[in-house]
């Protein structure tokens, strides 16, 4: 076993509450970079991966556990890394030239060496000519050679990379990567190492040496294996498709009980899981039905590996549909199988009206969060109540960021199935028209009106 | 020089501020505010008080047209040196509370009252207190302006720069720190150009602000005292003493030579300049150009300055940041506990003193008479409605007028840039020109103390207006025109509805505006004999002129928490419907 370059230890991410629960980001996990690798981490949106690369970086404290650079605590040594930005991050003021050298300006190199080295580099990225370009004036693929460029003049132990290439289009992604590969294999790069974040199940197996799964709520390691695969690598073979099948099986699998958490000073650590709200994925409904019917074409049954290959979707854009569309028992997930139900072939052939009904039923059944803005809204004298109330108390399971994202979907199916409106300027969630009971109905007619003429005037 | 549309979006940033900052604790935070400035107050008072010595102030004024250069050269060097002040102040107070978020709600709150006091009132107090620090006569009155007008240009500047450095995208942070830029390699290389744009386009409101003080501060009567100081600013003042037009045409020609060549040698280069630190991916086609900002760049002779001066030191300077920080790496953490310890001690401190000062001011207001201070309300109704009245005015024509040039380009090319040269000369300038004209046809200080307000601040409604209608989409005013919308209907659906947050972010500069303007409109000096009227910006000037300090502080307290309780309580509000219900972009 080689001594790792970075090791974590335990380390964890939580946001404290008011009350007496905290929302854990990130479980307790251990996790090492060897030199000579390159290691891919993936999982799903909310899993913690950019939580966990800021953590590794030493860019983020972790809330406990200790990261080791060389051994030594990472806060108090002298870290020799770099990241690759999904955005670029590139200063826009400053020329390609002087982006590059800004790094080594901080590190004190004198003018002489910097510019040698900023522009050997810059040749070996491809670059040259374009010293005196501003980024704005870049192609998005140039701007993320700038961003490599810019990363590996410093030339880090450790290059981290942050889904550098889900902000390019596909062809330009796919010479990227193949160039990094190159130097990479080639040694032109002294780099030792290299830990790339990113939610593409291909782009992983096809240049990762080694690969992380993580789960979510909270975040932790599902499987952690190393690919021996010989490259360059064939995305048509055998080997590469069961791989590509296997961690798609691993991501869409129910996931197994965790053990009990502990209890740390006194506060008990609550699983998001163990919490009466499920969370909600975010879905659109058209998507939902989209997807279904989909599916209802294909003979409603299918490995959404290749549903995902069919429609030209990256995991990350499926994954929310196909577990939206299982908690409306809409579908069926076994061993990254989605199978059509009765209710969801009848959903995807209804009209729209119908559709709609089906998918209150469902929708008002099975999330418990909908369920208690019908019953809240039922229990009021005036039938609105403030989004605020909900708020408060999703507050207390989900961090704030996802708490706004939750409510948000909440309301984009409440107001397609008509479950209830919502007034987006009060903040407020009403019961529809035709929901009011019937010795209210003068007094609906006149909110109508006033309904209509916000819509027309929120229209504009 | 009044905004352009281009600019507006950062008065509405300003109005946001709420959004960059939940704040916690909002009432406790101007509470300590208001404690601060009460402090702050009792002090300026006191340095006052020990005043005994009188400078030798009246001199006189020379209305010759021989003297106007003088005279401008002096009103720019006092308005310049003020503007440094503020650039300065701005950049330490915006740095240190967007770093410091212990200290960063109180802060803000700060900034937010401060905007919205009426810097005027402070005239009395500075005036005296800075002739009593600089006993060499001129000297301290030549301070006291300068440090007036900062307090009317820092504030704005202040909160742009700190909105700026919250809202620099989380990655470029990022990489500034896993490359270990020093904070000062950050401040040039990151902070610095990411708030550039704003910092111009708020420098351009400010010193536009400055204008405005500046012919208020120069010339002014304390009981028996006359202050003055040579300027452009008395020049007008005297003129219209003496009604000689002649002196006033040539002054204020003067004042708009100055205002078109600050905008052509200094704005229009800055700006074209900028253009580089704008934060957008894509290049964008219109771009404001500057022949002077070509020669610039393409001079060598610059270029070769830069190079032997500029190159060097900054190298020099990289090279040793990063030998002490290597060196510090070692010796951290040894003495942060008598860091702590001082900390503690000089917080003590600090609220100690405010806590003296602010009770001592708390007894100076208990001096003012019950009576009194029902006339200080009375007087701010009075006020609030000639405000009320001064918008209202201000709004009836500038919308339709606003819309119009909006909605036709060729009327806008020839009517914006009269708008922009209309707005640019400050309004304490035209004002007493605009009362002898007033009082000839017979009207008085309440007629002519709405139109000053009215010429303050209809162009920051007019402006907002005008780029409020350039913004209307081309298809929505084609959708109006296919249903054939009726002209009621055109106006009720599409037109004011699209320009309600501009036609917003404009009503709120100008309330505030107009608030500042009452003390300088309701009381005047002409001919030798005062007109005043009644009102809340009267008693101010009234109180000013008597020395009388308690009422002042009190008129000046409920003056600031008229227009704070009406930015909260009306116009935040309305903003943030503005702000969500008729936002035109998704």
């Amino acid at each position: 076993m080689q001594p790792a370059i970075i090791r974590a230890e335990r380390v964890e991410k939580y946001y404290s509450q008011p009350s007496e629960n905290r929302i854990q980001v990130i479980s307790p996990t251990d996790l090492s970079i060897v030199q000579g690798e390159i290691i891919a981490l993936l999982g799903p949106s909310g899993s913690g991966k950019s939580t966990l690369l800021r953590m590794l970086t030493g860019l983020s404290t972790p809330s406990a556990g200790q990261v080791y650079w060389h051994e030594a605590p990472i806060q108090s040594a002298d870290v020799n890394v770099s990241i690759v930005f999904q955005s670029f991050a590139l200063f826009p003021w400053l020329t390609v030239l002087e982006n590059i050298e800004a790094p080594l300006k901080a590190r004190g190199v004198d003018a002489a060496t910097r510019r040698k080295r900023s522009i050997k580099i810059l040749d070996t990225v491809g670059l040259d000519g374009f010293q005196a370009a501003y980024p704005k004036e870049l192609s998005g693929g140039m701007r993320q050679r700038v961003g490599f460029a810019r990363a590996l003049v410093v030339e880090p132990e450790v290059l981290f990379m942050d889904e550098p290439f889900s902000a390019l289009d596909v062809l330009t992604a796919e010479n990227l990567r193949s160039e990094l590969l190159e130097l990479w294999h080639k040694k032109t790069i002294p780099t030792k190492s290299i830990f790339l974040v990113t939610h593409n199940i291909e782009e992983a197996v096809l240049l990762a040496d080694r690969i992380i799964v993580l789960g979510r709520n909270p975040g932790h390691i599902r499987t952690d294996f190393r690919v021996n695969l010989a490259h360059p690598r064939d995305r048509k073979a055998a080997a590469f498709t069961q791989l590509v099948d296997y961690i798609y099986k691993v991501l869409t699998q129910p996931e197994a009980p965790a053990p009990a958490l502990p209890n740390i000073n006194g506060r008990r650590v609550r699983d998001q899981r163990e919490m009466k709200y499920q969370m909600l994925p975010h879905a659109r409904p058209g998507g939902i039905a989209g997807l279904l019917e989909f599916l209802l074409d294909h003979g409603g049954k299918s490995d959404i590996y290749r549903l995902a290959d069919d429609l030209a979707f990256e995991i990350d854009d499926l994954l929310p549909i196909v577990e939206a569309a299982s908690i409306l028992k809409f579908l069926t997930v076994t061993e990254g199988d989605a199978a059509i139900t009765s209710l969801g072939a009848e959903y995807a052939n209804a009209e729209i009206l119908r559709q709609k009904e089906i998918f209150r039923e469902a929708a008002v059944e099975n999330v418990l969060l909908l369920r208690q803005i019908v019953r809240a809204l039922q229990s009021k004298s005036d039938h609105t109540v403030p989004e605020d109330f909900f708020h408060d108390t999703l507050d207390e399971v989900f961090s704030e960021e996802e708490t706004v994202r939750q409510l948000e979907t909440a309301i984009n199916w409440g107001r397609y199935a008509e479950i209830f409106d919502f007034d987006s300027t009060r903040r407020r969630f009403t019961l529809p028209e035709s929901a009011l009971a019937e010795p209210e109905s003068a007094f609906a007619d006149a909110s109508e009106a006033e309904e209509e003429k916000d819509k027309q005037e929120t229209g504009l | 020089m009044i905004q352009l549309p281009a600019g507006f979006h950062l008065r509405r940033e300003t109005l946001a501020r709420s959004v960059v900052v939940r704040r916690s604790w909002p009432v406790f935070l101007d509470l300590c505010v208001a404690g601060i400035l009460l402090a702050c107050f009792y002090a300026i008072v006191q340095v006052a008080r020990y005043w005994n010595s009188s400078p030798r102030t009246d001199f006189a004024i020379s209305l010759s047209p021989h003297a106007l250069p003088m005279y401008a050269f002096f009103s720019i060097v006092r308005i310049g040196f003020a503007y440094v002040l503020s650039l300065a102040f701005a950049l330490i107070y915006g740095y240190i509370a967007a770093y410091t978020p212990r200290l960063e709600g109180l802060m803000l709150a700060c900034l937010d009252i401060l905007q919205s006091i009426p810097v005027l009132s402070f005239l009395p107090g500075v005036m005296l207190a800075m002739v009593a620090l600089v006993p060499g006569h001129q000297l301290g009155i030549e301070m006291g302006a300068i440090i007036l007008i900062f307090t009317g240009q820092a504030w704005n500047i202040a909160y742009s720069f700190y909105a700026s450095l919250k809202s620099i995208p989380r990655e470029l942070t990022e990489a500034a720190r896993i490359y270990n830029f020093s904070p000062i390699q950050r401040f040039f290389h990151l902070e610095l150009p990411f708030a550039t744009i704003g910092l111009i386009w708020n420098s351009m409101v400010s010193v536009a602000g400055g204008w405005f003080f500046l012919m208020a501060c120069e010339m002014f009567i304390l009981g028996s005292r006359d202050f003055r100081l040579p300027g452009l600013g008395s020049y007008l003042q005297t003129a219209a003493a003496n009604g000689d037009f002649r002196a006033i045409t040539y002054g204020l020609l003067t004042m708009i030579a100055i205002i078109v060549a600050t905008d052509q040698l200094l704005w229009r280069p800055l700006i074209a300049w900028s253009d580089k630190f704008k934060f957008e991916q894509t290049e964008s086609s219109n771009r404001v150009s500057s022949p002077l900002l070509h020669l610039l760049q393409h001079s060598s002779a610059i270029r070769h300055l830069r190079q032997r001066t500029l190159r060097p030191i900054s190298e020099l300077f990289y090279r040793t940041s990063h030998k002490r920080r290597a060196a510090q790496h070692l010796q951290s953490a040894s003495n942060s506990r008598v860091q702590k310890m001082l900390r503690y001690v000089a917080a003590g401190l600090f609220i100690g003193i405010v806590l003296f000062a602010a009770t001592h001011a708390i007894v100076l207001l208990r001096e003012v008479r019950l009576r009194q201070i029902g006339m200080i309300f009375l007087g701010a109704g009075a006020t609030f409605l000639r405000v009320f009245a001064a918008l209202l005015i201000g709004s009836a024509w500038t919308i339709p007028a606003g819309v119009a040039i909006g909605l036709h380009p060729r009327l806008a090319r020839i009517a914006q840039p009269l708008a922009q040269i209309a707005a640019s000369v400050p309004a304490t300038a035209v004002f007493p020109v605009l009362l002898l004209a007033i009082v000839k046809a017979g009207g008085g200080l309440g007629i002519g103390s709405i139109a000053l307000m009215l010429l303050g601040t209809q162009w920051y409604i007019l402006f907002n207006v005008i780029a409020g209608a350039i913004a209307i989409p081309s298809d929505l005013r084609e959708v109006g025109r296919l249903f054939r919308f009726s002209t009621v209907e055109k106006w009720k659906v599409i037109i004011l509805p699209s320009i309600f947050p501009y036609l917003i972010t404009g009503l709120v500069t100008a309330s505030g505006g107009a608030w500042n303007a009452s003390i300088v409109a309701e009381y005047f000096r002409l001919k030798n004999q005062t007109l005043s009227t009644f009102g809340l910006g009267a008693q101010i000037s009234a109180a000013t002129d008597a020395g009388q300090f308690p009422v002042l502080l009190w008129a000046t307290i409920v003056m600031a928490l008229i227009v704070v309780t009406i930015n909260r309580l009306l116009w935040r509000p309305i903003y943030r419907i503005a702000e969500t219900r008729y936002k035109l972009s998704a």
